[in-house]
């Protein structure tokens, strides 16, 4: 027999890392969908410079500068002042940070929630997915940013009870789609067969089911981050979430929408920074649907 | 029995409840798995073999439910364990290999780190003992360059590689008996004689009893040493291999046999069981046979006959072979065989 592992042992190099393969295969069905492509990397581009840009930028968010209030942009403030003579261009770039931070944070979390939640009702079935499940469609019932609302008029206005508001509406949309593939997975040859080598519920569960109902999860998450994101900044905007002087650009939009007619700029970039972030995700998101799905395999 | 037993069932009963209706799957079945030796379980598809063996292991999900009976195992019987007992007993004990090898391997893990479940949740056995342990097993069960196939995922092995990969995987805690359910029906010829013929092997050098569900009679004659023909959640016919393909009693086991190709007797046609299986909701109440059986009487129809022993380690369900019998006393003098082939 040593000798067959002698033999062996020369072939091995050979054969490539099925990880690094399954990466590579992904990335090459990426590239394919051109706007996936841009997208993914507008989301990497604007995670390097919400980590580096502040560091970068010579000037604080906070800094007024009142003589030069409501100047439009120039070299010196490249997308201009707000009414307060705060740089739009450094607001903008620090509140990347925020923004970034609440819509991967309250994903996060809701993931967290959503996927135990859903994949013990899809397991268990009966009574428990009943109970579950009717807990989720209530929540459901709720209008996204009614509830969101709500649970920041009870929490109290702040950036971490806004991710939080966020995070339990998302709880549902993760709860379901894990519920719905956990239901088609448990009955799966290779979980009754690891069932009869005499594994117990949360091993089946968490080590078995979980990783092979996970891809819709990705995908789901990832359109979910433009979704929280978009909240988040209505919640700012209608002075729910971030309190002044925050940079945060739903909040900077509402700063700028009295002044609309005369400085249309200091609505303008954030409203565009917005809109760029969650075009961002929403197209990586579509993209990235579509090359997990393995009946696009080419 | 003479010899040692190591599964006894006894009148195992498992119903699926559906929409408030009882569908009784398993009705009543008794046999004995004899220590090393191999029983084979046949029957045609809804004959209850699978759930049987399901059963046996306590696998069968809602709405199916064991609803009675008894499955000593060494002398315990495995229906008063509760979970954390019987998840002792799983893998460890009493494993089971499936009919789809395509399907039975988790796709997001390594052969090795599926191999180092059992391993892991019986033995304990950590990454590297386990590793080791697992190429051991890909080994044993004839799986060439083992120590590169640990870290393959299944979607690189063929259909006989993955049954090789499961049967490695239901051996690795030694197990007394092995529940084999259609553990070839996936594969093609060559492959399955080869599976069987490693089944045996490991058989003998492990001293394991098996379990063989099939419907396939020649995978029974090649590798069975004992039979339990079912038929609608009933075992008919208990005999050893020798017997039961020489001296079939049951008239169902004699149809199943005459509707296979012979190379010994020249055949023009061969002959089929008429009528089909009938519906779960409407069994007949007395033999379930009787429907389709060439010799059945108003006694048949009306009232079911036991499972009697008629001979040494030789058990039939069949009026005929009562004292009660009402029909053709021919029947019972020359025995079933004779009169399917002159008759029809």
């Amino acid at each position: 027999m040593s000798n067959q592992q002698v033999e062996a042992a020369p072939t091995q190099p050979k054969v490539e890392n099925p990880r690094v393969k399954a990466a590579k295969d992904f990335y090459r069905r990426l590239k394919k969908n051109v706007p996936a492509l841009i997208g993914f990397y507008t989301i990497l581009i604007l995670v390097i410079f919400s980590i580096i840009g502040p560091w970068m930028l010579s000037t604080d968010p906070s800094d007024t500068d009142v003589i030069n209030k409501f100047a439009g942009p120039s070299a010196e403030h490249w997308f201009g002042t707000d009414h307060l003579g705060r740089d739009i261009f450094t607001r903008i770039i620090h509140g990347m940070k925020l923004t970034l931070g609440i819509g991967f944070a309250s994903v996060f979390m809701g993931a967290a929630m959503g996927i135990p939640i859903g994949i013990i009702a899809g397991y268990y079935g009966g009574k428990i997915d009943a109970v579950i499940m009717r807990f989720i469609d209530i929540l459901l019932a709720f209008p996204g940013i009614l509830l969101a609302l709500a649970i920041v008029s009870i929490l109290g206005g702040s950036l971490v009870n806004v991710t939080i508001a966020v995070a339990i509406y998302a709880i549902p949309g993760f709860a379901r789609i894990i519920r719905g593939s956990t239901l088609a997975a448990k009955n799966l040859e290779y979980v009754d067969a690891i069932k009869a080598l005499g594994a117990g519920d949360g091993r089946i569960i968490f080590k078995h089911i979980l990783p092979n109902v996970l891809s819709p999860v990705i995908v789901n998450a990832t359109l979910y981050i433009a979704t929280a994101i978009l909240t988040a900044a209505g919640l700012s905007f209608l002075g729910m979430g971030a309190q002044p002087p925050q940079p945060e650009w739903g909040a900077m939009l509402n700063d700028g929408r009295s002044y609309m007619r005369d400085a249309g700029h200091i609505a303008f970039f954030p409203g565009m920074a917005i809109v760029i972030v969650v075009l961002a995700f929403n197209i990586f998101g579509d993209g990235l649907r579509d090359a997990l799905d393995p009946k696009m395999k080419k | 029995m003479s010899q040692e037993t190591i599964l006894e069932v006894n009148d195992l009963r498992t119903s699926f409840f559906v929409e408030g209706n009882e569908v009784k799957a398993v009705d009543g079945v008794t046999f004995d798995v004899p220590k090393g030796k191999t029983l084979g379980i046949v029957g045609e598809s809804g004959s209850g073999k699978s759930i049987s063996a399901l059963s046996i292991l306590q696998l069968i999900d809602s709405p199916g439910k064991i609803v009675g009976g008894e499955i000593n195992f060494k002398g315990d019987n495995l229906l008063k364990y509760n979970d954390n007992q019987m998840r002792k007993i799983r893998g460890n004990q009493i494993s089971m290999i499936f009919q789809e090898p395509m399907t039975s391997l988790n796709p997001v893990y390594t052969v090795g780190q599926q191999l180092r479940e059992a391993l892991k949740i019986h033995r304990g056995l950590g990454k590297e003992a386990g590793t080791e342990k697992a190429v051991e097993l890909l080994e044993l069960v004839g799986i060439p360059s083992p120590r590169s196939r640990v870290t393959q995922y299944p979607f690189e092995l063929s259909g006989g590689m993955r049954q090789r990969v499961m049967i490695a995987m239901a051996l690795a805690c030694d197990p007394e008996l092995l529940v084999a359910d259609e553990p070839t029906t996936a594969l093609d010829v060559t492959i399955q004689a080869q599976i069987l013929e490693l089944l045996k092997e490991l058989q003998d050098e492990f001293d394991m009893s098996i379990i063989m569900i099939t419907h396939d009679l020649g995978v029974v004659a090649e590798t069975c040493d004992y039979v339990a023909v079912m038929y609608c959640g009933k075992v008919v016919e208990y005999a050893d291999v020798n017997t039961l393909f020489k001296n079939p009693r049951h008239p169902y086991t004699v149809g199943l046999l005459n509707s296979l190709p012979r190379s010994d007797v020249d055949q023009e046609e061969l002959e089929p069981i008429h009528g089909t299986v009938p519906a779960p909701h409407e069994m007949p109440v007395g033999c379930r046979f009787a429907p389709r059986c060439p010799f059945a009487t108003d006694l048949c129809h009306e009232k079911l006959p036991d499972l009697e022993d008629i001979g040494d380690e030789e058990q039939v369900r069949c009026w005929i072979y009562t004292d009660e019998w009402d029909g053709d006393p021919e029947v019972k003098v020359y025995e079933p065989e004779a009169r399917t082939t002159k008759d029809q």
